[in-house]
């Protein structure tokens, strides 16, 4: 094979092609007044300006308001979702009790509850925090309550043989289980958790992500509107990438997983 | 048939050999009261009675086999032996200290193979019984593994290490052979003769395989449909059997059935309508 042909077959298998050429298409179009600054700032300027709002302290003050928000909501949601499950999961009684309840809730898009709650709550960090929470509970509750009912019985009948107590028999056999489905659910939650704060930080918001979106859209800035939004981005990738850490290390004993 | 087993049987000098040695002697044991005592065991679901008016005693350190086809109540008597299903009201006797080998090792795959054998074990050398019970199945070299990376020989011997640890007096196995290839099987055997010359515990060992339940148990039942049909006591040595299985083997395989499919009246009816399938 000549040399220009080998770089012509490298480049067909590389996909990170297509994204860089459409990042230069973008500058160009941009470099050239077709696509004016109003509509969408350049890739350049937006570097610039994601390098100035770090060193000026504006990014990271804000990040850290809007993790807040994130980690106390989903704190919340998570144990009010795992309790819950444990409950319905756990018990015959349980599970009447709860799951109606959490089979009405789920009808309700977490979202249409915003005016409800700005009622209730006012315009402060609560509705934020509570919005969070209210969409995280259910994916934690529906996985981690289908993976207990899922757990194999041979194995809960293996160690009732041994002389297990129920509480034994949970700790050691339904909730290790139950955890693959735990973790799906956790991973559902975390995402939902930055989408519903995208919503929830529109709330007059004088702090956060979407405080600074706002702003930017009030000056035209769509420079820190595409700043913004990469950062957004860049919170799904680590939440997903926390839930595959969390993985690895708790189910190492998956034959995928093992070494 | 029985009459020319019998004399088959005391025509062998009782010699000591291999297992027998290290056996206290069977008589004696068999003398001093059952372990297992079931008078008039019934089970059912609904109208249909999977077990019906059966009587068992096991002595201990007795090794017992159970045979009988998919459906005979095998399982059913053997969860109730394991204490998995309650035998509330009824005339049942088990001892308190019980394992079960189940024919899928069934191993927690989440916890490292030590873990799984001192499963619900209390006290402070947990690690060190985990170990010494794992050594005697030879496996002190996988302490440490998971249980999905080992083989399925490898699972049994787990699950049987498991099992010895607590020191049961009644080890209860549900064909822990059947999904071994055949030389792992043979190994196995040889093992669980080891293992139970040394412990000493009752064994019930519930299989489908006849040669398996002559060449290991001290007696034979077989079971069909929720009855004990036959018993046989085996007396000659094990390791000295092999004159004995054809004859035993014969009598054994007629109290299970022909393998006809005019014995199981379901798989009949299919037939009904058809009669002449040309094979």
């Amino acid at each position: 094979m000549t040399q220009p042909n080998l770089i012509l077959n490298y480049l067909s298998k590389a996909r990170w092609l297509s994204p860089v050429a459409l990042l230069l298409l973008w500058e160009a179009g941009s470099r050239s007044g077709l696509i004016p600054e109003r509509t969408l700032a350049a890739p350049s300027a937006v570097l610039s300006t994601l390098v100035d709002m770090v060193l000026s302290g504006e990014l990271p003050s804000n990040l850290v308001v809007s993790g807040g928000r994130i980690l106390i909501g989903l704190a919340i949601g998570v144990s009010l979702g795992i309790i819950l499950g444990l409950v319905s999961g756990l018990s015959k009684q349980g599970e009447v009790a709860v799951d109606p309840l959490m089979q009405i809730k789920r009808t309700i898009p977490a979202l249409a509850l915003t005016p409800l709650f700005i009622v209730w709550f006012g315009i402060g960090e609560t509705p934020k925090v509570a919005l969070i929470a209210f969409a995280t509970v259910f994916p934690v509750y529906l996985n981690l309550y289908s993976g207990i009912r899922g757990v194999d019985v041979r194995l809960v009948d293996a160690a009732r043989s041994f002389g297990l107590s129920r509480a034994e028999q949970i700790w050691h056999v339904i909730l290790p289980g139950a955890l693959p489905s735990l973790l799906v659910g956790l991973r559902f939650s975390l995402s939902i958790s930055i989408l519903v704060l995208v919503v929830a930080e529109q709330i007059n918001a004088s702090a956060g992500l979407g405080y600074l979106i706002n702003n930017a859209r009030d000056f035209m800035r769509t420079d820190i509107i595409v700043v913004c939004l990469m950062v957004y981005a860049v919170l799904g990738l680590l939440a997903d990438a926390f839930v595959r850490f969390l993985e690895a290390g708790a189910l190492a004993w998956r034959p995928s997983l093992v070494g | 048939m029985n009459a020319i087993l019998s004399t088959l049987q005391t025509g062998f000098t009782r010699q000591f050999l291999r297992y027998e040695d290290q056996r206290a002697s069977s008589s004696t044991a068999n003398t001093t009261g059952g372990l297992v005592r079931l008078r008039g065991f019934t089970r059912r679901f609904g109208d249909n009675a999977i077990i019906e008016g059966l009587d068992l005693d096991i002595a201990p350190g007795e090794f017992v086999s159970l045979l009988g086809r998919s459906g005979s109540g095998k399982t059913t008597l053997l969860r109730t032996l394991a204490g998995l299903d309650s035998a509330e009201g009824q005339d049942v006797t088990i001892p308190q200290t019980r394992a079960v080998v189940f024919q899928d090792a069934r191993l927690l795959p989440w916890k490292r193979v030590w873990r799984n054998v001192a499963l619900g074990l209390r006290g402070s050398d947990v690690r060190q019984r985990a170990e010494a019970a794992l050594r005697e199945v030879g496996l002190d070299h996988r302490l440490d593994a998971w249980p999905l990376t080992l083989s399925g020989g490898e699972s049994q011997r787990v699950a049987l290490a498991r099992a010895l640890v607590r020191e049961p007096q009644l080890l209860l196995m549900d064909e822990p052979f059947a999904a071994l290839d055949a030389l792992t099987r043979f190994r196995v055997h040889e093992l669980v003769l080891r293992l139970w010359s040394v412990h000493r515990p009752s064994v019930m060992l519930v299989t489908h395989d006849v040669d398996e339940a002559i060449k290991l148990s001290d007696r034979v039942l077989v079971l069909d449909k929720g009855r004990i049909v036959a018993e046989e006591r085996i007396t000659a040595p094990r390791g000295e059997r092999e004159i004995l299985t054809v004859e035993l083997r014969e009598a054994l395989l007629s109290k299970l059935g022909t393998g006809r499919i005019e014995d199981d009246a379901d798989i009949a009816a299919v037939f009904d309508d058809k009669p002449n399938i040309p094979f």
